[in-house]
């Protein structure tokens, strides 16, 4: 335990002098976060003036807009964190190590937690000076609902790390892109009864509804739904659990192709 | 003491349909020997290796590292080995120290800064300990990767091309360090070299591959007695282009 503890910890280290050695990666975390927060902020300033039903809940687009990004940043810090890895054809070196793919797949997850701290807070800080919104007067259901997000970020991660497994660099692109997919149906901006009712069900299948919903909850009428927290808690386990599945068995099936070592030639 | 590698009937084929590229091949490495694996283009020693290191998995056969299983048993295995190959880097982005310590921590190398300074010292690295390894010269990446390949005190070392991109000082030093290590550790080392002289130098035998089988094996000595030949660099033509009469005495 402790062995593996360890190993966990020298690849959390790897990333970490990464950032040290180069500042320009970190405000590249923050940039894209801060953006979204500004834009959507000036559109709230926008709409509280012209409609008092967005006036009797000003803040739910930055709220939305700074939760969303929680669970983009997790999936982009996983997969990221994976490809610093291909980019610097260092994939064989690290499984030649005894470092286990568990162990890998585990230190992916913490490091998508630490890039998405860093790319929200700020923004999130700012947002409060700005615009006179802080999203943490949400209090405990906004721990809730980060850590469901955070959670479904690395489902979304695995997933695309066992695509990065499969297919190599040829798949980059689904990194940036594929998590985007989700947001229409996540109910992000507007509720899920908004959607055509054959696009619900499939909506009600992802455990970020399920947050987005139960955030309107609380902001809209100060109630904590704890039936969305539940669904949502239970759809991440599946997916996570789907997920690593998925990447071990990418992993086991690049170790028969050989493409660990063609991903780092 | 169990042979540091004994491989039995190791093949492996990429296509089903397509030839092998490891074809059978069965060998031993003993505990504290430099052997060298030769071959030309294609022959099948990055394949082996990368099955010997369990980055790839075998279609069949059997190997066994320092007495563990590798199909079965492979994290028992890799604490104990290492490998350096030009076509794997360092993250160059990282400092040479840095990497050290992440490696380090990777197969829990205890009193870390210590181990680092002594590699260090003993590959000429102490002043480039904190330039960031993508901003060295070839040469200099190669001993990074080398004190990497050393971090674990391996009882194994696995090098492909281990000098290459070396200027002939630099080289030399890397040779002497390897041997001084291997006398030092009682530590075995299987070495892919396309360097003849590298080879006559290090290595106490020498397997010799050619479309992922092994054609030949024996000390570089007699196999240059053997071909007829004054240097290896003359048997492996013989052996890469199917000329001498080595090769088919070694068949017989």
């Amino acid at each position: 335990m402790s062995g593996s503890l360890g190993r966990i910890g020298a690849m959390l280290k790897r990333h970490l002098y990464l950032f040290r050695g180069s500042w320009t990666r970190v405000f590249d975390l923050m940039y894209w976060p801060m953006l979204q927060m500004l834009l959507w902020g000036f559109m709230t300033v926008y709409l509280n003036q012209h409609s008092s039903w967005f006036a009797n809940a000003a803040g739910v687009l930055i709220g939305s807009v700074l939760l969303w990004d929680v669970l983009v940043r997790s999936q982009f810090g996983f997969t990221f964190s994976l490809l610093e890895e291909m980019w610097s054809r260092n994939l064989a070196n690290l499984f030649v190590s005894p470092l286990r793919p568990f162990e890998f797949g585990v230190s992916l997850m913490v490091m998508g937690v630490v890039r998405s701290l860093i790319g929200i807070v700020p923004a999130a800080l700012l947002a409060i000076p700005m615009f006179h919104y802080s999203v943490f007067e949400m209090g405990l259901p906004l721990v809730a609902f980060w850590v469901l997000l955070i959670g479904f970020g690395w489902a979304a991660g695995l997933i695309i790390a066992s695509l990065l497994f499969r297919f190599g660099l040829a798949a980059e692109s689904y990194a940036w892109a594929l998590v985007f997919v989700l947001q229409p149906v996540s109910g992000v901006w507007y509720p899920v009864d908004t959607l055509p009712v054959w696009l619900r069900p499939l909506a009600w299948a992802l455990p970020s509804t399920h947050v987005f919903e139960g955030m309107r909850s609380v902001v809209y009428r100060d109630e904590f739904r704890w039936d969305l927290l539940a669904s949502a808690a239970a759809l991440d386990a599946v997916y996570i659990g789907l997920g690593f599945a998925a990447f071990l068995y990418a992993f086991s099936r690049a170790r028969v192709r050989g493409q660990l070592l063609q991903s780092s030639e | 003491m169990e042979d540091a590698i004994k491989v039995d009937g190791l093949t492996k084929r990429f296509r089903a349909e397509g030839a092998p590229a490891v074809d059978a091949i069965s060998f031993t490495v003993p505990r504290g020997q430099i052997v060298g694996l030769l071959g030309g283009n294609g022959a099948g020693k990055t394949t082996t290796i990368s099955m010997l290191l369990g980055i790839l998995v075998p279609t069949s056969g059997v190997i066994r590292i320092l007495g563990h299983d590798m199909l079965r048993h492979r994290f028992r295995a890799l604490p104990a080995l290492n490998f350096s190959s030009p076509y794997v880097d360092l993250p160059g982005r990282l400092t040479v120290r840095e990497n050290l310590s992440v490696f380090g921590g990777l197969y829990g190398v205890a009193d870390l800064p210590a181990r680092i300074d002594e590699l260090a010292h003993e590959l000429d690295l102490t002043a480039l300990l904190d330039r960031k390894t993508g901003s060295l010269s070839s040469g200099q990446k190669t001993r990074a990767a080398l004190a990497k390949a050393l971090v674990n005190r391996p009882e194994l070392l696995l090098l492909d091309e281990p000098t290459a991109s070396l200027d002939p000082d630099t080289a030399d030093r890397v040779r002497g360090h390897l041997e001084a290590y291997a006398k030092r550790s009682h530590a075995s080392i299987l070495l892919a070299s396309h360097n003849m002289g590298e080879v006559e130098r290090l290595c106490a035998d020498v397997l010799m591959m050619k479309a992922g089988r092994i054609v030949d094996r024996g000390a570089p000595d007699a196999l240059i007695r053997r071909y007829g030949r004054d240097t290896m660099e003359e048997v492996f033509l013989d052996i890469a282009r199917g000329t001498g009469n080595g090769e088919s005495e070694a068949a017989q």
